[in-house]
């Protein structure tokens, strides 16, 4: 069973009202090196068997056409899981 | 003349879309969105609640229903569709309005009796009102902050797309006090607040007449009696 | 993987094993009780399903004895005319007329609040939901009764976003408007959160399903969503005794709720029960399956057989322990005879939510429960569900009641000047407690569903039932833990009659009550003689009434540590109290703002000096001491038929005689004045003379007394009579105190003869309704 990640990102010139909640949060902790937060999704794909091109196209669009909403998100990353490590 | 008034897994405003559309002298009808039978209705209202549980976004899944390519093709050949609140955001995810419902500025799900000004009253929803008049209808949602790029809302209010802005206060942070857009046509109308909940007296928003004797949002709903599809 | 049993056989052949009972809270006596019932040692299952059923919080054990002697034995027949369905069931019944039927009930999720305060709350909500589907009822409306610790406590804001956020979070996506509640901050609560949840539904009486299951041959349906490790909490009796490299070990102790799939289970079982398949239902909550089981065969009188290995499962490593006692969200358990098993199915495909069929009913009195084959329960349902054990807790009278009750507000100090007086107005309107709640109301819907004629901050939440003809009901629910700490048997009665004054004060005709009793650690005998003492006050209060509780909750050990035995060892008794009222037309439902310019103002009900436990005491003085408000039912309930009679007068053409009313409780007249201008923005004019020279009182009294059974009614000029009229037919007092109208709120003392400076009390009200709006938001933004 392969696994393939797909990262969706709110675009940079949109408004993350959570991003800013978090980067406010982080100081009452004591964490205050943080200049910027910003939060996105992340998303996991299971195949049957390896991954394969054909897989990461699949992917791919479904990046583009579900995971993500173009207007206000980027899809910054697609790979194997496996690939990481 | 016949109204269909969608449900989704998660909708919750359907019954009261279809309690104003009785209200304003139009049969409301059922449509379920597993099926792409529109029943031959003469318009279309999305109401709001919160569809497949707002999952991946507000909207994401509905606007990939079944019903939902009937609905499409419909608007696009000139069917009134009006979409409220979750409706709208669906409108928007469909593509049939521009740009986005993100999450409210202040990060908190607000209900309040909100005031509008129609800027807009020449859409199928809106030719029952004044120009400029200032309404008051509920707002009730966590996601309703509209953003758009930089030339789809120069678009929007250059054509005078723009149909309702919100006064007094801004409530989610949303661009231009944007509270309601239209398309090209003018038939596909999408608002966050919601005209349902202020139809019948005694249970509308407070008003001059009593605290819950507010009725505006009844205008919307006779509004589309008179367009046509032709329009 | 591989999973070991401990089978019945197991246990019949290892008498002498030793059991972890005291891990899992129960006690050696319990233990010993569980062996003589099955005539051998518990198996791992059985010892966790008894552990969970027979623990406080599903079995009542300090609690139930009383609840019989008080409720159980003092509810007539008289009371119970309107009842369809009395204590026992998943919530009480009440007949409204016309065929109408509403369910309601009243529950806590407090300790889990504290822990993670979002799910907690959300999954509180869920919980009391589910209650109400079993019944058979469309849920229409929710209320939420808050209490938090101090808002300067550094802990306190986590609570309250989480709590209030869950509240709102999953009422909100099931479309059900809040209509009301109450939120309170008392240092009393600090590491003891109260969130209580209140639920109503609606439907016709022949809509009624009760959880028993009868029917040799039916078949136990488990629907909804999938059943995970939630709830567990680790206890190693269940956890795997071999597992794999990466599998979970650690199973969550937290519950999440998922408000989208509750939504979709209404829906769901609304079709279910309108297409007549469903013979019995029972919704999980604590204890999961194995209580869900136990109940419905117990109820029912009969066994029940249950394959485990049948359950879906979200998790394919948990055991069948862990499937057993999961507390997985969003579940329900139905009877269906054979013959209408593919009717059900065909509604739970429809509406996408997933079935499995667990078993069937037994005529054997016995719960069977295997897993592949293995048998790993065999028990009598009624030991688990019913026959739990009950305790005779002691409790006395603290040995600090005294102190607190001797210590009154007496010797304080009394107040000399105008400008004082409008400083402790001031000041009490805007404490967080006073002051305007919006900031948490205004994230809850209040209009899903188009029905809702009243809600915050009015007095009562009314919703209308029947379109056609405007009946409908009103629920108002109180408390007063201060009181209830000076005396807990007449705080309790206060609690009763508040909320009853509140439902009479909208025009609603009172019917029944549900009760969430908050109290401390049950093992301590101050707080065990606190939760006797209101028991005895509430059921008596319901039996002079004449109004029934038909259902609620009672949750303990809200105490902060180990020490027993002190004045602050638990949190102050806080006995909610939930009364519901019909009406035959919600539209006339009286809001609490004063209307119109002109009014005139009546004041009905007398003013004692009463001072103790109250606002002013506690916001000025920081003084909890002495004895507090008298409580007379019997005034109460003329008070609420004078309310009754003046809002159903006939007058013709004259309108109503009602234009707007809101009773009197925390911070006395001058807060309710402070309230009815704020409300809807038109001030008004009051002269306390003559209500000080008719009661014998001082303004300082006048103003901050918390005495009972008064209530503010504005009147149109013109139809002061009949007000007077129907007072006087009572017995009850009534005094014109002033008159609305303008953009202030004045006030003027009866002293200022002697007083130096200004003589009358003044308020911008906008300002002043501006500033106890952003109270909330100042601390919480």
């Amino acid at each position: 069973m392969g696994r393939i990640i797909v990262e969706v990102m709110p675009k940079p010139e949109i408004l993350d009202p959570q991003g800013k909640a978090v980067r406010g949060a982080l100081p009452r902790q004591g964490i205050d090196v943080f200049t910027d937060v910003r939060q996105g999704k992340r998303f996991e794909l299971t195949v049957e068997g390896p991954v394969t091109q054909e897989a990461l196209a699949d992917a791919a669009k479904a990046a583009e056409s579900v995971l993500s909403n173009p207007i206000i998100e980027d899809v910054v990353a697609i790979y194997d899981a496996e690939a990481i490590r | 003349m016949k109204i269909g008034v969608v449900t989704f897994p998660g909708t919750l405003d359907d019954d009261d879309a279809a309690r104003a559309i009785r209200l304003a002298g139009a049969d409301p009808v059922s449509l379920w969105h597993a099926s792409d039978d529109l029943r031959a209705v003469d318009a279309v209202v999305l109401p709001g609640g919160f569809s497949y549980g707002d999952y991946l976004r507000c909207g994401a899944i509905a606007a990939l229903a079944p019903v939902m390519n009937s609905v499409v093709s419909a608007a696009n050949a000139g069917l009134p569709v009006l979409g409220i609140c979750n409706g709208f955001q669906v409108l928007c995810e469909s593509h049939l309005l521009p740009g986005a419902l993100i999450r409210n500025s202040q990060q908190r799900f607000v209900c309040r009796d909100q005031d509008l000004v129609v800027v807009n009253n020449s859409t199928a929803w809106t030719r029952d009102f004044g120009e400029n008049e200032t309404i008051t209808i509920p707002l009730k949602n966590g996601e309703g902050n509209f953003q758009a790029t930089a030339d789809a809302v120069a678009e929007l209010e250059g054509e005078g797309r723009v149909v309702f802005r919100y006064a007094g206060l801004n409530p989610n942070g949303s661009m231009n006090d944007i509270a309601g857009i239209t398309n090209a046509r003018g038939n596909v109308v999408g608002l966050m607040p919601h005209p349902e909940h202020a139809v019948e007296a005694g249970f509308g928003v407070r008003s001059a007449d009593g605290p819950r004797a507010g009725t505006d949002g009844l205008r919307f709903f006779t509004s589309v009696l008179t367009s046509t599809l032709a329009a | 993987m591989e999973q070991s049993y401990d089978t019945i056989a197991d246990a019949a052949a290892t008498p002498d094993q030793q059991m972890p009972f005291a891990e899992l809270g129960l006690k050696p006596e319990e233990y010993e009780r569980i062996c003589g019932l099955l005539s051998r040692r518990p198996t791992n299952a059985e010892l966790a399903m008894y552990s969970v059923m027979w623990s406080e919080h599903c079995s009542y054990k300090s609690s139930k004895k009383h609840l019989k002697e008080q409720f159980g034995a003092k509810t007539t027949d008289a009371m119970r005319e309107h009842l369809l369905v009395g204590m026992g069931q998943n919530a009480g019944v009440v007949d409204i007329g016309d065929g109408w039927a509403v369910t309601f009930k009243v529950e806590s999720h407090n300790h889990p609040s504290f822990v993670e305060p979002y799910q907690g709350a959300a999954t509180g909500v869920g919980g009391i939901v589910r209650d109400i589907i079993a019944m058979g009822a469309r849920p229409v409306a929710v209320m939420d009764q808050l209490r938090f610790g101090a808002v300067d406590h550094p802990d306190t804001a986590r609570v309250v976003h989480g709590v209030v956020g869950g509240v709102g979070g999953y009422g909100n996506c099931l479309g059900l408007p809040n209509i009301g509640g109450e939120a309170e901050f008392d240092p009393s609560y600090q590491g003891n959160p109260l969130v209580n949840a209140l639920c109503i539904g609606v439907m016709r009486h022949e809509d009624i399903h009760l959880a028993n299951a009868e029917g040799v041959g039916n078949l136990v349906v488990l629907f909804g969503a999938r059943t995970g490790g939630d709830g567990i909490g680790g206890a190693s009796i269940l956890a795997s005794e071999t597992f794999e490299e990466g599998m979970p070990t650690k199973r969550p102790s937290v519950q999440v709720g998922d408000p989208f799939m509750e939504k979709v289970l209404i829906e769901c079982c609304l079709e279910l029960f309108h297409a007549g398949v469903v013979e019995a239902i029972q919704d999980l909550g604590a204890a999961g399956i194995s209580c869900a089981t136990s109940e419905l065969a117990a109820n029912g009188g009969t066994g029940m057989h249950v394959d485990l290995e049948k359950v879906l499962l979200r998790d394919p490593t948990l055991t069948a322990g862990e499937i057993l006692m999961s507390e997985s969200q969003e579940r329900m358990m139905a009877i269906v005879t054979p013959a209408q098993l593919d009717a059900f199915m065909a509604i739970t495909t429809k509406w996408d939510v997933e079935t499995a069929v667990i078993g069937e009913v037994t005529g054997d009195a016995r719960l069977v429960i295997d897993h592949h084959g293995q048998r790993i329960v065999d028990v009598d349902p009624a030991t688990v569900a019913i026959d739990s054990p009950v305790y005779d807790r002691p409790h006395a009278r603290p040995t600090w009641q005294d102190d607190l009750v001797e210590n009154g507000t007496g010797d304080l100090e009394s107040v000399k000047s105008v400008e004082e007086l409008m400083e402790l107005i001031r000041r009490i309107a805007l404490d967080p407690n006073e002051a305007g709640k919006g900031w948490i109301t205004d994230q809850y819907d209040r209009f899903v569903r188009g029905n809702t004629a009243l809600s915050q901050p009015d007095d009562a939440g009314v919703i209308r039932v029947d379109e056609s003809t405007g009946r409908g009901i009103a629920l108002s629910s109180d408390a007063n833990g201060w009181y209830t700490k000076l005396n807990p048997y007449e705080g309790a009665r206060q609690a009763l009659a508040e909320s009853y004054r509140n439902v009479c004060t909208v025009g609603a005709k009172p019917l029944a009550v549900t009760d969430c009793l908050n109290f401390g650690n049950p093992e301590d005998p101050d707080a065990m003689w606190q939760l006797v003492e209101a028991m005895k006050g509430l059921a008596d209060g319901c039996q002079e009434m004449g109004i029934p509780v038909t259902g609620g909750n009672v949750s303990l050990y809200n105490s902060s540590g180990t020490v027993k035995g002190q004045p602050d060892s638990s949190i102050n008794p806080t006995p909610v109290v939930g009364v519901l009222g019909v009406m035959e037309d919600v539209r006339k439902a009286a809001p609490s703002g004063f209307q119109r310019e002109d009014s005139a103002v009546v004041l009905l009900g007398k003013t004692y000096e009463e001072l103790d436990g109250s606002a002013w005491a506690r916001i000025v003085h920081d003084h909890l001491g002495g004895v507090p408000p008298r409580v007379d039912l019997d005034e109460e309930m003329a008070l609420g038929r004078v309310l009754l009679a003046l809002h159903g007068a006939e007058t013709g053409e004259l309108g109503r005689v009602i234009e707007s009313a809101h009773d009197l409780s925390s911070g006395g007249l001058a807060q309710a004045l402070v309230e009815m201008t704020g409300n809807a923005g038109i001030g008004g004019a009051f002269d306390l003379r003559p209500l000080c020279d008719r009661d014998g009182i001082d303004s300082f009294t006048a103003l901050f007394s918390e005495s009972q059974a008064r209530v503010l009614l504005e009147v149109p000029e013109g139809l002061l009579e009949v007000v007077y009229a129907a007072a006087a037919a009572e017995g009850i007092e009534a005094l014109r105190i002033g008159t609305t109208g303008g953009e202030l709120l004045a006030i003027s003392p009866a002293e200022t003869a002697g007083w130096s400076g200004s003589d009358t009390i003044l308020f911008d009200v906008q300002e002043l309704s501006s500033q106890s709006d952003s109270v909330l938001h100042g601390i919480f933004d």
